[in-house]
């Protein structure tokens, strides 16, 4: 047996091979001969590795602190605990080989399919990317004006006990120091050198060290200049100079609302996560809040979104169905064919026939793009004899150089589970057949293709939900390409729900971001390839009747 | 013994999800647990710039005793990585960028001001204004690039005054291609930018002090007549959608065209050629003006370590030597004029910048994001013969409009 044995051929049998024999062979355990407790060299390898799973959980607890990240740490320690009571208790037998499976699943998709749940009820995106509190604090500094024509001041870094305080020198060489609450005034007695304060009585000079030990402190630090708010205070970047700034925008806790100091506007939330004016007018930042189905309703309504949704969602619909059937449809024909025990050099060809299988798949659409290029392309220039043939550029052509590459990419697969799948027939019912004088085309529709379908079904059904999401193939072969020229948005007629999902998203560039929007469409598509898999593994037990 | 397999198993597999999870906890905590103790300095760079960029690190961590971790990013993904990470306090402390990602940075709250001071002045002053915004600057700026029309002087002797005399020329010089234009079926609209304005249609409306306003001005008739332009140098074979950046480039290495328009990140491929760099011609009759693009250094509005920051970039990467090692490296015109002085021999890169002297900054504003993808593929329909000029290009000012408005 040459041919690699797929794992579909084990799945039929494996169930029993397993559940039967197995536990009957075991000793009758009794109260005090826990596996658990069972001194035994496994036990000290179970050990070792709990040592080491604990070591890992106790890292990852304490990096995790140290991140503050609270919701990782209560994760993590959830973790390290059941791992312990599950592998040193009596009663947790079925836990212990569903654990770690479980882990992975809470870690990789419970918890991106619930935060993917999350966003889509936002509006996170461009503009409203952070939390309301960063968003005033961002607002605030991009309103923070220096004062049109003052000078720079060589600055120094005080300390009054906990409180820190600036000393600045003048032009005219004098030196003042301020704190938060008090406002510059004039010190006579200072030391200074070379052009810095060096010394302020009644106060401590910090050292650089000293300074980057409180780096937030002294950025945030506003000296006033005199009493009067307008003169403005002085704030420090880098903690060796001084400039005045004044703030045209000045927020108010207990009302929250923002207040244009220029022109008196006072801007107050709104319930999409911005600061509006009364007239209408709103703030540059917004932060991120929920925003209930809106995101769900714009793909439908949104009549920019909608035409082309329901295209993509056809054309995505029309791709995975052909693609699966065209390479199942060569792979089963290929299998056939060199399952036949004339052909001779069976080898060879089986194995030449895996190659598109070895090249990575986007590696293989990226060469493809370039092969069908109109005027340069292989395709088109030694192959066709230099016709001009937009194979990309075409919508119908694109769609059919999709296809036709998925098909290359994706035969060589097909062509393993049946090769499998048929080697695994039971002989005697084709034997059967052939007494009962079926003729060969009549063999393979009523004996050999109901038996492979029974194993090969439900990977048809795995193999249509990848090509549901192939995203690479699109996005390294057509980037959705050709594009509609009756839409208003950035999508194409190769354009599959995914490539959507992630132009929508913007993360390309190419258009804002709108996080809210693309999860709420990939929730859709999750739907989608969720009921179509259902209905499709309920009809495949229909098959199983027949083996 | 034999039952014990299964849990051997078992704890294995849990062993690899832990460190999975651990994995995904490592990177923060890392960064956590090195930032407080030891103030390091998180700096994104990408690889053109890394070395350049570590070189003035050096002088920077010997002189404050604080350690610069430099962190390599793809250029292109440091834009979205950055608005997408800052807010969660796993963004770096620094990271380099161009000015035209200024407006999403803002709109998404992300960068923090930089006060240059009496500094400011030693800037080229198109650099400054790049990455200002409202009266405040957001960057410190090393280099200044734009395109230009290079030509092979072994095949055009003089520099073309108009694009007909361009095509002219290179039919004349019986190259396989008379000009070339990156193109790609996606259209390239900054590399076309310059033909574009020649037409009088720029892309946005500017305020006097030169900032953008959302209010579109690429439509109308000088829009159509660009357009039409298109077409018609489609047709006639002199632009195709075919040609993308790596074949344009290919091609002008090869000696098959006197002309390309592109700019000095080009040139380490024409090694060989004797080159010069001239004014791009004008295609409607009006000066034929491009986009400058500034790049800098950005610093994040929720770092910890603001002033060490402020400190690097201001004192550090904006002197002499720094900003000669980043033009070296990145084979820019730096903005420092310090730095720009000594390359005023280097007749390519003071060529880029004498062509560049009236280069207005990309836009910057949010809205210019919404531009790009409807702009690039129209150009390139209309040039591929798929869509009428006019109908296509007012079309497109629609979706424009459509998107910006959203």
């Amino acid at each position: 047996m040459s041919t690699p044995q797929p794992a579909v051929v084990d799945t039929a049998t494996a169930g029993s091979r397993d559940g039967g024999d197995a536990p009957t062979k075991r000793r009758p355990r009794t109260a005090d001969r826990s596996h658990a407790r069972d001194f035994s060299r496994g036990f000290v390898v179970k050990l070792v590795l709990m040592a080491v799973i604990d070591a890992l959980g106790v890292y990852a607890l304490f990096a995790a602190w140290n991140a503050e990240a609270w919701g990782i740490f209560a994760a993590m320690a959830a973790l390290v605990l059941v791992a312990n009571w599950v592998y040193f208790s009596r009663r947790a037998l079925p836990l212990k080989y569903i654990l770690p499976g479980l882990a992975f699943l809470l870690v990789f998709q419970i918890y991106v399919v619930a935060y993917t749940g999350y966003v889509a009820f936002t509006n996170y995106g461009d503009g409203h990317n952070s939390t309301k509190e960063q968003a005033i604090e961002a607002l605030l500094i991009q309103n923070e004006r220096r004062v049109e024509g003052s000078a720079s001041y060589p600055l120094t870094v005080l300390a009054d006990g906990d409180d820190l305080a600036f000393a600045i020198r003048t032009e005219d060489g004098d030196v003042r120091v301020g704190s938060a609450e008090e406002p510059l005034e004039t010190v006579d007695d200072a030391v200074v050198q070379g052009g810095t304060v060096t010394e302020v009585p009644g106060y401590q000079v910090l050292d650089r060290q000293a300074v980057l030990a409180r780096q937030n402190d002294v950025t945030n630090l506003r000296v006033p200049i005199s009493d009067d708010p307008e003169d403005g205070s002085i704030r420090t970047q880098d903690a060796r100079t001084g400039y005045a700034y004044t703030s045209t925008l000045v927020y108010d806790e207990t009302a929250d609302a923002m207040t244009d100091a220029a022109t008196g506007t006072v801007y107050t939330p709104n319930d999409r996560g911005e600061f509006e004016a009364d007239s209408g007018a709103k703030l540059g930042v917004g932060w991120r809040v929920g925003v209930g189905f809106e995101n769900f309703t714009t793909a439908f309504s949104d009549s920019r979104y909608a035409q082309p949704f329901f295209k993509i969602l056809l054309w995505t619909f029309a791709f995975a169905i052909l693609s699966v059937a065209t390479t199942f449809a060569l792979g089963l024909f290929l299998a056939i064919v060199f399952n036949d025990e004339r052909l001779r050099g069976r080898k060879v060809y089986r194995t030449l026939m895996i190659l598109p299988y070895a090249i990575p798949g986007f590696l293989a659409a990226l060469l493809w793009s370039g092969m069908l290029n109109r005027s340069y392309g292989f395709v088109n220039q030694v192959l066709l004899g230099g016709a001009q043939i937009g194979w990309l550029t075409d919508p119908v052509l694109a769609k059919v150089a999709v296809l036709g590459v998925n098909l290359w990419l994706g035969f060589p697969y097909m062509f393993l589970i049946c090769t499998g799948a048929l080697q695994s027939l039971p002989g005697d019912v084709l034997e059967a057949a052939k007494i009962d004088g079926a003729g060969r085309w009549r063999t393979l529709r009523s004996v050999t293709l109901p038996l492979l379908l029974v194993s090969t079904a439900p990977l048809l059904i795995s193999s249509f939900a990848f090509n549901f999401n192939n995203f690479t193939l699109i996005y390294m072969l057509t980037g959705g390409g050709p594009r509609f020229a009756d839409a208003s948005v950035p999508l194409g007629h190769t354009d599959i729900l995914i490539s959507m999902v992630y132009s929508v998203s913007g993360i390309d560039g190419t258009a804002s971001k709108n996080f809210g929007l693309a999860s709420a469409l990939s929730i859709i598509i999750f739907i989608i390839v969720g009921v179509v898999s259902a209905i499709a593994f309920r009809r495949t037990r229909k098959l199983e009747e027949i083996s | 013994m034999r039952r014990s397999i299964p849990i051997v198993a078992a704890t294995l597999g849990l062993a690899l999800t832990l460190t999975a999870c651990a994995g995904s906890t490592d990177e923060p905590a890392a960064d956590a647990t090195a930032t407080p103790s030891s103030d390091a300095l998180t700096v994104w760079v990408d690889e053109t710039r890394q070395d350049a960029v570590a070189e003035a690190a050096k002088a920077f961590e010997a002189e404050t005793g604080t350690d610069v971790e430099l962190v390599l990013k793809n250029f292109g993904d440091i834009q979205a990585d950055f608005i997408a990470q800052v807010p969660t306090g796993e963004g770096p402390d620094v990271t380099v960028g161009a000015h035209d990602w200024l407006g999403a940075f803002l709109q998404n709250g992300v960068v923090a001001p930089v006060e240059l001071g009496d500094k400011a002045s030693e800037f080229v002053s198109t650099s400054i204004e790049a990455f200002s915004q409202d009266g405040q600057v957001y960057g410190v700026p090393y280099a200044v690039e734009n395109i230009a029309l290079i030509r092979n002087t072994a095949l055009a002797a003089s520099a073309p005054a108009t694009w007909d005399e361009a095509v002219a020329a290179g039919q004349a010089a019986g190259t396989r291609y008379p000009i070339l234009v990156q193109t790609g079926v996606e259209g390239d609209p900054y590399t076309y930018y310059p033909l574009q304005t020649s037409f009088g249609a720029p892309v946005f409306a500017q305020n006097e002090d030169g900032s953008y306003t959302d209010e579109l001005t690429l439509g109308g008739e000088a829009g159509v007549a660009y357009a039409t332009w298109l077409q018609a140098q489609g047709a006639a074979g002199v632009l195709s959608t075919d040609i993308t950046y790596d074949i344009a480039v290919e091609a002008f290495a090869n000696g098959e065209s006197p002309f390309i328009i592109g700019g000095p990140w080009m040139i380490e491929s024409f090694e060989g050629l004797d080159l010069a760099i001239d004014a791009i011609p004008s295609a409607g009759g009006q000066p034929a003006e491009m986009f400058a693009g500034v790049q800098g250094f950005y610093v994040s509005a929720q770092s910890d370590n603001a002033l060490l920051a402020n400190d690097f970039i201001t004192n550090y990467m904006a002197t002499t030597d720094a900003q000669v090692a980043l033009a070296e490296a990145g084979n820019r015109p730096p903005a420092f004029l310090s730095a720009a002085e000594k390359f005023a021999d280097d007749p390519i890169m003071a060529g880029f910048s004498t062509v560049g002297a009236t280069a207005a900054p990309m836009p910057s504003i949010p809205a210019m994001n919404s531009v790009w993808a409807f702009w690039g593929v129209t150009e390139a329909n209309i040039i591929s013969g798929a869509a009428a000029p006019a109908d296509a290009w007012n079309k497109m000012v629609t979706d424009i409009q459509g998107a910006i408005g959203k």
